[in-house]
């Protein structure tokens, strides 16, 4: 042989047994797949916040234990990631928060076929017998809440108009809910029109509605992001005073205004995307512990007043 | 002469008086479209016509109306950028970055909001000569620039942000309101720039040296270049002239509601693009007029407030009106061009 390919194949081959080696140390370590969404609007952002502090928590607190995070742009972007983490991660669970439901579905249950423990958070998947633990918030009780709130608040009477999200399960849910929640009382629903969860449309949808609507007593905008829009919209219009915002997540900006006592948000309702973050840790004490966790795990949506709000305000959180 | 000026023989002109007229209709179209839409709006809610409503309407048409200027001169010398909506964010998160920083170190307001005007516009002329040089210098179609450097400012966008919200601080947030919130004359501020970029746009393209090499480079750069024309140099300004317009919408998008995030001006490029060609302006180059932008814009603008002003339709059919009054535009102003 050459001497200079003896060389060559001798380098190779040492650098192929060190690659193995270090395969062969990694895998030691029990992996948790974490697949979530980009951050594409405040709410999704925060699910990544959230996520990335619980995988500091965890690595810290299990030195056996790697947490990895994949976030996707898409329905079909995140079933590749689904691919990605089981072939070359080799990971024990799968923590997911589902893009949309129906297209993920298959995805998640060939990662089931291999062994791996499934976590689904927030969108169930069509086939809940795939999940071994399911996570999410209350979206009807989200509903429910808000319109038992403006019952008493209104004194079950008055005008509200309703700024929904995107055209989603989620938004459905949330809606029903409410209109079912309000029946029976003397409250008339104007309108409700899509502000599709961002702060430049509920400006201009609520502009609309102002314009609209000479006489409203409250707004159920059922985001955060929404009825910072909302707001701005009636402080041009100089009708702040007429009426109050109610919208909804816990994003940290309507905290602060609900605990500051402001009249046009006198209150807000919980709808956290530190919910990724307790599904991650209720997976990892699984696979640490071999505790049995499967399950349904409902996070309540409670409604932030000034008196409890300070234990739902986390300052450094981007949501 | 120059021999990209539409060509109008002079000769016989008694002749085709009713032909003249008739086109004179057609290229009207979409101030056509704009006025039955308002006629349409007025019918279906007199709260419609309310000057409080118009200029709510006019005001929220200034950042899409404002980024179409530019995309008018873009489009019209033969190039596309798609990179507008996600430029718009970046300049307006840079733009609340340097607000904030500035004011928390030196507390002066005023000065916070001048630098970050400042930066606003400094930024929009950079990426504007990013993405031209890369088409003229790198030799690079358009199409595949501005999606490249698309994704590029927005996912920094995300990065800057956190992937949260970028929101300006209280106290110069209530400096930078009045920007967009106040009015001189009744008129709101955002009005009165639009209008303001509106003519200029519209001199520049239609009257100066400029304005007819952007035409005579989209119409044949072959024949430009051989007419002397610089032709590299008219698509580098016309890409300048879009980072302009882009960082002069965002320094009016700002101070509306004080934050940027991953969501902001999303699809910009699009309404931007179908604004420009609802205006009656080639999509393929050679041919465009300002004004007719300017309409387009207005026209999606005011698609919107009535949807939101009713509720006869389904607010799941939305997005069919919208294609639905686009498509009618676009025909009303068809053959408006022969070729």
């Amino acid at each position: 042989m050459n001497p200079r390919l003896k060389l060559l194949v001798t380098c190779v081959s040492l650098g192929l047994t060190s690659f193995a080696g270090s395969g062969a140390v990694a895998q030691e370590k029990i992996k948790i797949g974490v697949s979530i969404p980009s951050a594409d609007h405040g709410w999704t952002g925060g699910v990544d916040f959230f996520a990335q502090e619980a995988k500091k928590r965890l690595e810290a607190a299990y030195k056996n234990l790697e947490v990895v995070v994949v976030t996707a742009t898409g329905a079909s972007d995140q079933a590749n990631t689904l691919e990605d983490l089981v072939a070359t991660q080799k990971i024990k669970a799968l923590v997911i928060l589902p893009y949309e439901s129906a297209p993920l579905t298959d995805p998640v249950r060939q990662v089931k076929s291999k062994g791996v423990y499934i976590t689904v958070v927030d969108r169930a998947l069509t086939d809940s017998t795939i999940q071994d633990l399911y996570v999410a918030g209350d979206n009807p009780g989200m509903g429910k809440i808000a319109a038992k709130y403006f019952v008493d608040k209104l004194g079950g009477k008055g005008d509200i108009v309703v700024l929904r999200g995107l055209p989603t399960v989620i938004d459905n849910q949330r809606f029903d809910a409410f209109v079912e929640g309000i029946k029976g009382s003397q409250i008339k629903l104007l309108d409700a029109k899509y502000a599709n969860w961002n702060r430049d449309d509920g400006f201009k949808v609520m502009q609309d509605f102002l314009t609209r609507f000479p006489h409203i007593d409250a707004v159920w905008a059922q985001d955060d992001d929404i009825a910072i829009g909302v707001l701005d919209a009636l402080k041009q219009a100089h009708r702040e005073k007429e009426m109050w915002v109610v919208g909804g997540g816990g994003m940290k900006q309507a905290v602060k205004r609900v605990l500051d006592k402001d009249t046009a948000t006198p209150v807000d309702i919980i709808y956290s995307p530190s919910m990724i973050g307790l599904a991650i840790e209720v997976t990892a004490v699984h696979l640490v512990s071999g505790l049995p966790t499967n399950g349904h795990y409902i996070v309540d949506s409670p409604l932030i007043t000034p008196e409890n709000a300070s234990q739902y305000y986390f300052p450094n959180s981007p949501y | 002469m120059n021999s990209a000026e539409p060509i109008e023989t002079g000769s016989r002109p008694r002749r085709i008086e009713a032909a003249k007229v008739w086109r004179l209709a057609r290229d009207f179209g979409p101030l056509v479209a704009l006025v039955l839409l308002v006629i349409l709006g007025w019918a279906l809610n007199p709260n419609f016509t309310s000057w409080t409503n118009l200029s709510n309407v006019l005001t929220r048409s200034a950042f899409i109306g404002i980024i179409s200027v530019g995309a008018t001169f873009v489009i019209v010398s033969g190039e596309i950028d798609l990179s507008v909506g996600a430029m718009a964010a970046f300049i307006a998160s840079l733009m609340i970055i340097v607000v904030n920083s500035v004011a928390e170190t030196t507390g002066n307001l005023p000065l916070a909001v001048t630098a970050g005007l400042g930066a606003g516009l400094v930024i929009g002329l950079l990426t504007g000569l990013a993405n031209g040089l890369l088409v003229t210098r790198g030799k690079i179609d358009s199409f595949i620039v501005t999606l490249g450097t698309m994704g590029i400012f927005r996912s920094l966008v995300i990065f800057v942000c956190n992937g949260g919200t970028l929101t300006l601080n209280s106290d110069v947030r209530e400096a930078f309101r009045p920007i967009y919130y106040n009015a001189w004359l009744n008129v709101p501020i955002p009005v009165w720039i639009l209008a303001t970029v509106t003519v200029a746009g519209a001199i520049v393209l239609a009257k100066t040296r400029f304005g007819r090499y952007c035409r005579a480079v989209g119409s044949n750069s072959e024949v430009a270049f051989y007419s002397a024309i610089r032709v590299d140099r008219i698509r580098l300004v016309a890409f300048v002239v879009q980072g302009f317009c882009v960082s002069l919408a965002t320094v009016l998008y700002v101070p509306r509601l004080g934050s940027a995030s991953y969501g902001t001006a999303l699809g910009g490029e699009l309404e931007a693009i179908t604004a420009v060609v609802v205006g009656g302006t080639a999509l393929r180059g050679g041919y465009g007029r300002v004004w007719g932008s300017i309409a387009g814009a207005l026209i999606l603008s005011l698609i919107g407030n009535i949807l939101n002003l009713t509720s006869i339709i389904s607010v799941y059919l939305n997005g069919a009106v919208q294609g639905l009054i686009i498509l009618g535009a676009a025909l009303l102003q068809r053959g408006s061009r022969k070729r």
